[in-house]
Order: structure tokens, then C-alpha cells, then sequence
């Protein structure tokens, strides 16, 4: 019978499957960071228990960590020491750990990827919900939460039901300034935040076989904001090609042998979905969320909703309220909503092609006066090949900040975090209240419209841009 | 863990859908290394004024009648956003152990049976009643068995819920998941040898 990719990686990844109990699920890889993992060491530790295949198991730091210079300690006391506490917990239990100084650190989701961890047909998890960007390479992929993340250290399995099994496919092809950003955004605004519970998502599809590995890593990271389980994306030449010569890929097989795993993994023609949602991306437009929730978001040349426009009475208070948190006025055009601060960062968009779509927007502009703006790259090696094609020098002349990388603005864990009422367009993943800094006020957009709204001083449609050569 | 057999508690509503765990626990309390502590921190953004002490009296858990609560009843998809396990820590620690709501994001569902915090899940319109009964009583409790899986009003109605059958055993019993599992040691290593995906494992 024709398969789907999740059907193929649960299957074989199927330890034991009791009558009416969860069934135990094999992890192949099990990636960790410093806010939710000390109280799963610390489990481990007062029961005696060790980390069973650590391996499999890999650690960075990258939610608490400066984005200024590394070589002073964390002025704060609590990030140290939880910075601290993973990198002793590493070496007690002999987990490889990224820190801060590694040249290999990073944001766990960015890290993972470009080391040649992340491969298709794996089951991989972290005490964090974007752990679905893994699902990019065909790999089944999710968040856990801490007492799971001890789970699997002292058994190399986590309990799971079988999931439902949702296609979203984006059918034509993507127009010129519209992103994979716009695309997943457009996803939410369709199905919404719960939409996907009790799925995995597969995104299939012209424009999706048409993206790079970057992009698709960007659709499947916001999956968990469509609510669903895991977002996956099955495999092709695309992907072969992004993880040839990786530094950690398996050494014990030749290029071929491991193209021909995975390719196995992608789904089988004719196979079904529980539920199937389609798409057509010569539709989507350039999106800006305006509320408080990544559904809260439509195309750059529309309107901020009016309330009682709204029929159901739930979406009404929370339009209500979002629009309040906002400070916006019912109805007016986004391309009149002014910025404050401009973030380009996180496990969304923090990575090569994303910095440098921005980068090729700021190219001989500067930003507008008062902005701020933090380019903040994925990891150190997204800020090497970043600083070796000199982008820093095009952010530094239009008048950013180049910093070093790290979660950053994107959850404000750091000292980078936006006032109360300031007004930022992230690149990142989440709008909620208070996300970015008690107060602070969320837009998530592409990084090119995350970039045009730092020189243009307020949103504007991207696709209108006038790019300039060096 | 703490098991779970019958609750009976003051009910506190929070009418809001999409709650998500960043204004469940915001980010500056996951700095702790520890896993108590966090119920003085529950809704902080929400529950206190800008000076972080003096409690907001535009949030409606936050008045007199339903101090003491320990039954939470909310909207749809809630818990939704970041894995952070913080969350159903800040609930229980603060003294919840039932919440009540039309639907749940899935990984806070799952964080919330491994700390011996139950979450009814109910269709809209029940929900959407108990809210305006919450209301209209001081001092509105409800009981949760469990075991019968079944709600019942001081009045003695009774709204029966659903719920998968191994996680209901898993609170009644309050099992140590690890231990569970580690019973079936022998089947884990016999896929280790047998199954893993050889190019897991970096030679
Ligand atoms: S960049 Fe943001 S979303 Fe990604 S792991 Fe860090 S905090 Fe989480």
C-alpha cells in the first residue's frame, strides 16, 4: 500500500506498540539547549539513571546567550549559571555540547541542519516546539517538553500515539518578492493556530519542490504555529544535494549508499491524507501579521481587521484585544504601520539565504533614522560564510547592528528585547504579548520585508522594491 | 508523579482563546534550573500591574471570589506556542489540577500528564455555559471524578468527558513514565541491535 512519509518513519521507528497504550518510539537523534533541559539532568541524576546513547544526543546554548561580545561573562546571574549548568550536565553524562565559544554554536535549529545531523528518515526531538524545522529534510521531528526530554535521555524513546496525517499543498509557483515566510504564514491565516492539532503536516507541491532546503526549513519550523505536531517534507534531490559533504554526516557509508536511504523515506505516490488543504501560490502575497497570534496576519496591501466586522464572538474579543495590545486602529492600511526596531534573526530566518535576501534590500540604503535594527545570524557559521560574502559590511553601512548569534529579540531571554509599546518587524516566529519584551509590539514578516520596512521606516510591499547594485 | 483519582475545587475562568505558554510562563522565570517555584509567576504579564507586584484587576482570575481556585476553566487551543514544561509547572504549583477547555495544544496536553495536571476537554457550548454559571455563583466548585470520568455540579448534574484510556491510567496511578518504559528494556536493545537506522550512529 502507497505510504506517506510519516506512515514510512513511524513504522520503522516502531519499538513496541502495547494494546490501548502509547507506543514506544525509537529517537535517532535528540538534540538538547540550556532552558529545558537541566530539571531532565537532574531527573536523571536523583534516580540513579544515565543517558543511554549520548551519541545520539547533541547540545548547544543559544536561548540565554549574549549577542554581544562573547569573550565577557553573562552579566546576568540566572543565564550563566543555566548556561553553566548545561555544560557541566554535558560533561557528566557525556553529551557532545556546542557552547558558546565552539565554532560550531548556534541556534539549535540551525545547528542541527548544517552539520549534517538533521537526515532524512530519522526521528529527532528537543525540549523545543520548533524542533519541527528538522521535518524539512524528511526527518519526523518535534518538541517535547522536559519530562519527555528526560524520557528519552534514560531510554532513547519517547511514548507516542500515532498521529493524523494533514497535506497542505501550494500548487503554481511563488512570485518574485514572496518568500517561504509569506508562504507558511498564509498556511496559518488559512487553518489557523490550532488547525493542525493532532497532525503531522506534509507540504507538497509545485512551489515546495521548487524551494531551497533554507525555505523548506522555514515552512516546517512554523508548523507548531499551525498548531500541528510536525511538519515534514519529503525528500528529493534538493535535499541530497544540501548535505553533501556536511562536517558530521555518517562516515561508515559512501555519498551513494546514504542517497539511496534516503530516498526511500519520501512519500509513495497515491498515498492519502487525513485531511488535505491546497494552496495557490500565485495568490499569496508578501504577509504582515497585525495581532497577537501568527493567524492575526495578512498580505502587506491589505487592512488591520474591524472587530465588528467579525461574526464569531471569540475571534471578535481576541481581534478586540490583540488590537488594543497593538496599538492599532481598526482598518487602517498595514503599509501606514510605523516600526521602531528590526529584527532578522532566529531558527525561522536566521540563516544564509535569508540574510541574504535582507542584505541585498539594504544594499546602498540606509535605514530610517530611528529604527533600530539587530541582524542577528543563526550560528557561528551562518556569521563566517556571512562576514566571507560581506554582508556584514552592507547591514553595518545601511546602519545595523551585526551582532552574534544567538535566540536573541526573537524570545528576549538576552538582554536584546524590545520596550513596552515599541514596534518591531521580526523575522522570527511568534507575536505573542510580551514575546519580544514586555509591552514590545510583534510583526512577523519575510526577511526582505523585514528589511525594506527598516529603510522605508513603516511596512511596505517588497515586491515594489528599487534594489541597487554595489 | 502525583496521581490523580477525584478533585473537587473553586472554578476560575480566563476567557481567552489561544492562551499560549509564553503568557503562561514568560521567559524571564525559565532561567531557573529548578522545577517549583513558578506558581507566584503564573500569568505574570497578565495577572500583575507594571511594578510586577500589585495584581491587575482587569484580570478576572484575579478577584477575590476565586482565590483559592484549583480548577481553571478556559478556550480553545490552549497552552498553544513554546514546549516549555514551565507552564504546567506555574499551573499546579500555583494550585491548579484540573482545566477545563473546548480543545488543547498538543505537546502542553502531553506536559500536563506528566505533572499530574488534567485537562477536561469539553465541546464549546458546555464550556460556554460554565463560563456564565462560574459567573452568576460565588463560590461556583465542581467535582472531577476521574475514575468515571465524569463531572459533576453542586447540583448534582453531571457532564461526562472523554479521554484516552492509557493516559487516564497514567494519572490514576501517577506512573513514573521512565520506569514504565525501561520495563520493556529488552525490546528497546533488540531494535538497537536489530533495526536502529544505521547512519544514526556517526562511525
Ligand atoms: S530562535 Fe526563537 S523560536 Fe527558535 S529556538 Fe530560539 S527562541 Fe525558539
Amino acid at each position: 500500500m502507497a505510504k506517506t512519509i510519516y506512515e514510512k518513519i513511524w513504522d520503522a521507528h516502531m519499538v513496541y506498540e502495547p494494546d490501548g497504550q502509547d507506543s514506544i518510539v525509537y529517537i535517532d537523534r535528540h538534540y538538547v539547549h540550556e532552558v529545558t533541559s537541566p530539571q531532565a539532568f537532574e531527573g536523571l541524576r536523583l534516580a540513579g539513571r544515565s543517558v543511554r546513547r549520548p551519541e545520539l544526543t547533541f547540545a548547544t546554548m543559544d536561548h540565554n546567550i549574549p549577542t554581544t561580545n562573547r569573550a565577557l561573562p553573562i552579566a546576568d546571574i540566572l543565564s550563566r549559571a543555566q548556561v553553566e549548568t548545561l555544560k557541566r550536565n554535558c560533561e557528566e553524562f557525556g553529551v557532545e555540547c556546542f557552547d558558546m565559544h565552539d565554532p560550531r554554536n548556534g541556534i539549535v535549529h540551525v545547528v542541527g541542519p548544517e552539520l549534517g545531523l538533521t537526515l532524512p528518515g530519522m526521528t529527532i526531538v528537543c525540549g523545543d516546539s520548533h524542533t519541527s524545522t528538522h521535518g524539512a529534510f524528511g526527518a519526523l521531528a518535534h518538541g517535547i517538553g522536559t519530562s519527555e526530554v528526560e524520557h528519552v535521555l534514560a531510554t532513547q524513546t519517547l511514548l507516542q500515539k500515532r498521529s493524523k496525517t494533514m497535506e497542505v499543498r501550494i500548487n503554481g509557483v511563488i512570485p518574485p518578492g514572496v518568500t517561504a515566510k509569506d508562504i507558511i504564514l498564509a498556511v496559518i491565516g488559512r487553518i489557523g493556530t490550532s488547525g493542525g492539532t493532532g497532525h503531522v503536516i506534509e507540504y507538497t507541491g509545485e512551489a515546495v519542490r521548487r524551494l531551497s532546503m533554507e525555505a523548506r526549513m522555514t515552512i516546517c519550523n512554523m508548523s507548531i504555529e499551525a498548531g500541528a505536531r510536525a511538519g515534514l517534507i519529503s525528500p528529493d534531490e534538493t535535499t541530497f544535494e544540501y548535505l553533501e559533504g556536511r562536517p558530521l554526516l555518517p562516515k561508515n557509508k559512501t555519498r551513494d549508499e546514504l542517497v539511496e536511504e534516503w530516498k526511500q523515506w519520501a512519500s509513495d505516490p497515491g498515498c492519502a491524507y487525513d485531511m488535505v488543504v491546497e494552496l495557490n501560490a500565485e495568490e499569496i502575497e508578501p504577509q504582515v501579521t497585525w495581532g497577537t497570534s501568527p493567524e492575526m496576519v495578512t498580505g502587506v496591501k491589505g487592512h488591520v481587521p474591524v472587530p465588528d466586522e467579525i461574526e464569531d464572538p471569540d475571534k471578535k474579543l481576541a481581534c478586540v484585544k490583540a488590537l488594543e495590545y497593538m496599538g492599532l486602529e481598526p482598518g487602517i492600511p498595514m503599509e501606514s504601520i510605523p516600526v521602531d526596531v528590526v529584527f532578522i534573526g532566529s531558527c525561522t530566518n536566521g540563516r544564509m539565504e535569508d540574510l541574504r535576501e535582507a542584505a541585498k534590500v539594504f544594499r546602498g540604503h540606509k535605514k530610517a533614522d530611528p529604527v533600530q535594527v539587530l541582524v542577528v545570524p543563526g550560528s557561528r557559521v551562518v556569521k563566517k560564510q556571512a562576514e566571507a560574502e560581506g554582508l556584514d559590511k552592507i547591514f553595518l553601512e545601511a546602519g545595523c547592528e551585526w551582532r552574534e548569534p544567538g535566540c536573541s529579540m526573537c524570545l528576549a531571554m538576552n538582554d536584546d528585547r524590545l520596550k513596552p509599546g515599541e514596534r518591531c518587524a521580526a523575522t522570527s516566529n511568534r507575536n505573542f504579548e510580551g514575546r519580544q519584551g514586555k509591552g514590545g509590539r510583534t510583526h512577523l514578516v519575510s526577511p526582505a520585508m523585514a528589511a525594506a520596512a527598516a529603510v522605508s521606516g513603516h511596512f511596505v510591499d517588497v515586491r515594489d522594491w528599487v534594489y541597487k547594485e554595489a | 508523579m502525583k496521581s490523580f483519582t477525584t478533585h473537587q475545587g473553586l472554578v476560575a475562568p480566563l476567557e481567552m482563546m489561544n492562551v499560549d505558554t509564553d503568557q503562561i510562563i514568560p521567559k524571564q522565570f525559565l532561567k531557573r534550573i529548578e522545577r517549583t517555584g513558578y506558581g507566584d509567576v503564573l500569568f505574570y504579564d497578565w495577572r500583575y500591574l507594571d511594578d510586577g507586584k500589585t495584581p491587575s484587576p482587569e484580570f478576572e482570575p484575579n478577584a477575590a471570589r476565586y482565590q483559592g481556585a484549583s480548577i481553571l476553566l478556559a478556550k480553545d487551543n490552549f497552552g498553544c506556542g513554546s514546549s516549555r514544561e514551565h507552564a504546567p509547572w506555574a499551573l499546579s504549583d500555583y494550585g491548579f489540577r484540573v482545566l477545563i477547555a473546548p480543545s488543547f495544544a498538543d505537546i502542553f496536553y502531553n506536559n500536563c500528564f506528566n505533572n499530574g495536571l488534567l485537562p477536561v476537554i469539553l465541546d464549546s457550548a458546555t464550556v460556554q455555559n460554565l463560563f456564565k454559571e462560574v459567573r452568576a455563583t460565588e463560590g461556583y466548585t465542581l467535582t472531577v471524578d476521574l475514575e468515571n470520568q465524569k463531572i459533576i455540579k453542586q447540583d448534582g448534574a453531571v457532564i461526562p468527558f472523554d479521554i484516552q484510556p492509557f493516559l487516564k491510567q497514567r494519572l490514576l496511578n501517577g506512573w513514573d513514565q521512565i520506569g514504565l518504559t525501561l520495563r520493556h528494556e529488552e525490546k528497546i536493545t533488540e531494535y538497537e541491535r536489530t533495526r536502529a537506522l544505521v547512519y544514526s550512529r556517526r562511525a
